[in-house]
């Protein structure tokens, strides 16, 4: 019951909230768009509301919205390269299927 | 799978709506590509993970074309067919090159008379500054599709503040043929101050100083309520960095007593190394400049920076000379100035901070990487300009124009329409009318420059508006309207309003002004300010005196019937009169008779009218003509 990251990622985005100036982690979230019909969200938090459900790996705070994180649990953010694109990825075992672009999904 | 990026709260965009946009510093010794990333502006390295791109590129055996570090390293051994600083040749002609210590290669124009684009003669054939600037832009664009997984929508490309139409419409070509949308062409400080935030201060007057390889540039911007205006430019596209190293290998020349001229190869290496012990000074207080000049042969020589110092003051003090200039077309005192900020690798050198410093009375910023500020601003516009930002979050550049462009008058004068340091993007419209009866075109000459006459600014281009309808002259009414868009290039179109014939030209002059020619326009602009008026007056007088000569000279003809013969011979006399003075330099004699003239002619006019008047009004009447009035 909960949501991770690899020490790759954390270490991403700590690197990007100092470059940024602010932020107290990072929020996950899924919205109901997109050709498959969800899309990840992946936003810097800058403060945290009640009902979010907060984890913290590698030192860096995940903050998630209840709702999000039913279709979340389990999922683990990675941070990848493929030559010289970086980027994060969200290995979320839940999820059935995808499109081509890896933007949206379905569970 | 595409590899997702951090965004700002609440503004993760849809899937597929993001679009991939860059920013270019397209400098003259290195270029940089930069991103917004993670909701942050950075520099996208390369493979090796260096984000600077030397600017150079080389034409190797085989038909294989290097650019960047792996050209650079040719530099020495295969010279004339490894180009660097190319940006010195951006729309330039040969004819605009006289004396540039870096002008190294061999030349040659297409039109032969040394007054077009010039081109590199390499072993792959000439090369247009174009060309080889393309070969670097799509270096970058390549890396930047690498490095963000995706075809980029469009790229802002940065250009010295003082760089003229040629010199941007060249900038323009070479990313079209490097296959890049330019979303914009913005001007290098306006960029830095993007990159410093200072959009997000409430307001401010700032200086940025930029002395970069080859270029220097000067801008003061002013802030008000979020908007960025760009109050005065100034700057020297022939003083950088490399301008310190040649001083620096000068030195080394010198001491070491050599007095053969260099092969390019020897130059090449000579230059390297006093380069590098530049490099070195910043940081230590003495450097060894080294050559190996092959054969067992080498030189050597220990520099102390305060040496360097002394050999390089008078550079720095030339950047102050410029600094002055904008700070007084801005009108606005040193003390006025609330931040200089600092772009440019050289202005890492301890020397050029202190004599800011000093000048200023504070120390300049310089936090953030001077190489780098450039396409760091550029990306953030360019992801404006994309469209990925959030709305109502667009900034506002304003950027200035060099110099004023005006038109032709009879008479050889200029009518300025878009005067110098004008906001752009601007368009002006000002009316003209024919000189002559039955005038069925007009010319228009299109010039750059702060002089009264036409022979003293630069010629930009000549179009002509064909088929105004006959008219007597003066009752045509020709819109000229001058357009400068937001790249700074400059469009002109005429219309005749009371037939709507239309004319327009975009301005592509084959070559362009350099600073050092727009320093000393405007520095002449300024000595012959008395002579200009001088010119002015007479050319204006002329005009005058020409137009009533033409009409009188035509009245007296046709209307010889309303004249004694005593009345007819004087006008004519005082005519030919007019007419000699009108040849002549004297402008007050030629007003003077101007006015006895018209005076003479009163009655004749009267007449004229009167007759005029009986005729319209002949067989009607007088109810009708009372409707009439």
């Amino acid at each position: 019951m909960s949501v991770t990251l690899t020490q790759a990622a954390a270490n991403h985005v700590q690197k990007y909230i100092a470059k940024r100036g602010k932020g107290i982690g990072i929020r996950l979230g899924v919205k109901t768009t997109g050709c498959s019909g969800l899309a990840y969200k992946l936003e810097y938090a800058d403060e945290s509301q009640p009902e979010d459900l907060v984890f913290e790996s590698f030192g860096t705070r995940v903050l998630i919205d209840p709702k999000s994180f039913a279709v979340l649990d389990g999922t683990e953010l990675d941070f990848q390269r493929e030559g010289l694109n970086e980027g994060f990825k969200f290995n979320n075992p839940r999820e059935k299927a995808r499109c081509g672009c890896g933007e949206s999904f379905t569970v | 799978m595409a590899l997702l990026q951090i965004s700002e709260p609440n503004e993760s965009p849809e899937p597929h709506t993001r679009r991939l946009a860059v920013g270019i510093d397209l400098g003259t010794t290195n270029s940089l590509v930069a991103t917004i990333r993670n909701a942050v502006p950075e520099c996208l390295p390369d493979a090796e993970g260096r984000s600077m791109l030397p600017s150079a590129v080389r034409y190797a055996e085989g038909g294989a074309i290097e650019v960047g570090a792996a050209a650079l390293a040719h530099r020495g051994d295969d010279a004339l067919n490894t180009i660097t600083s190319v940006k010195r040749f951006m729309g330039r002609s040969v004819a605009d090159l006289r004396g540039d210590a870096t002008a190294r290669y061999q030349f040659s124009t297409p039109t032969g008379d040394g007054k077009g684009q010039l081109k590199i003669t390499t072993r792959q054939g000439a090369m247009s500054p174009v060309e080889i600037s393309a070969e670097i832009l799509r270096t970058l664009k390549e890396r930047a599709q690498q490095s963000l997984g995706g075809p980029l929508y469009g790229a802002v490309i940065t250009v010295p503040a003082y760089f003229d139409d040629a010199q941007r419409q060249a900038t323009k070509d070479a990313a079209k043929l490097a296959g890049l949308n330019v979303l914009r062409l913005l001007n290098e400080p306006t960029a830095a101050a993007v990159a410093y935030g200072l959009d997000k201060q409430a307001e401010g007057t700032f200086l940025i100083y930029d002395l970069g390889g080859g270029t220097f540039d000067v801008s003061i911007l002013r802030l008000s309520r979020g908007v960025f205006e760009v109050l005065a430019t100034a700057g020297d596209t022939h003083l950088g960095g490399d301008d310190f190293d040649a001083a620096l290998a000068k030195y080394a020349f010198d001491t070491w007593g050599l007095t053969r001229a260099l092969s390019p190869t020897g130059q090449a290496n000579l230059h390297a190394a006093a380069r590098a012990a530049k490099e070195r000074l910043t940081s230590a207080h003495t450097a060894t400049i080294k050559v190996n000049w092959g054969c067992g042969f080498d030189s050597s020589l220990d520099v102390a920076r305060e040496q360097f110092t002394t050999l390089t003051q008078p550079l720095v003090d030339r950047t102050l000379t410029a600094v002055k200039r904008a700070l007084r077309d801005a009108k606005v005192k040193s003390d006025d100035i609330d931040g200089v900020v600092l772009v440019g690798g050289a202005t890492r050198m301890p020397h050029v901070r202190a004599a800011l410093e000093a000048h200023f009375g504070k120390p300049p910023l310089a936090d953030m990487n001077p190489d780098e500020v450039v396409a760091l601003g550029a990306a953030i516009q360019a992801d404006q300009l994309a469209g990925n930002g959030k709305s109502g979050d667009e900034h506002l550049l304003l950027d200035v124009i060099p110099l004023s462009l005006g038109l032709e008058t009879m008479g050889g004068l200029v009518e300025k329409i878009i005067p110098r340091n004008a906001t752009i993007p601007a368009a002006k419209a000002q009316e003209f009318t024919t000189f002559k009866d039955g005038q069925t075109a007009m010319a228009l000459h299109v010039v750059q420059g702060e002089r009264e006459l036409v022979a003293d600014c630069r010629s930009l281009a000549r179009f002509e508006l064909r088929g105004i309808p006959p008219m007597v002259a003066g009752a045509a009414r020709i819109r000229v309207t001058f357009q400068v868009d937001a790249d700074g290039l400059l469009s002109v179109s005429a219309t005749e309003t009371t037939s709507n014939v239309r004319a327009d030209i975009v301005v592509k002059p084959s070559y362009g002004l350099g600073d050092g020619e727009i320093a000393s326009m405007l520095q002449s602009a300024f000595a012959a300010a008395g002579s200009d008026m001088q010119a002015r007056a007479l050319a204006e007088a002329r005009v005058d005196a020409t137009a009533l000569i033409g009409a009188l000279g035509a009245a007296v003809e046709v209307d010889r019937a309303l004249l004694s013969d005593a009345e007819h011979a004087a006008l004519v006399s005082q005519i030919a009169h007019l007419r000699q003075l009108a040849d002549g330099s004297d402008h007050r004699a030629i007003v003077r008779a101007t006015e006895a003239l018209n005076m003479a002619s009163t009655e004749f006019a009267g007449r004229r009218m009167d007759r005029a008047v009986r005729e319209a009004l002949a067989g009607r009447r007088i109810d009708s003509i009372e409707k009439m009035v």
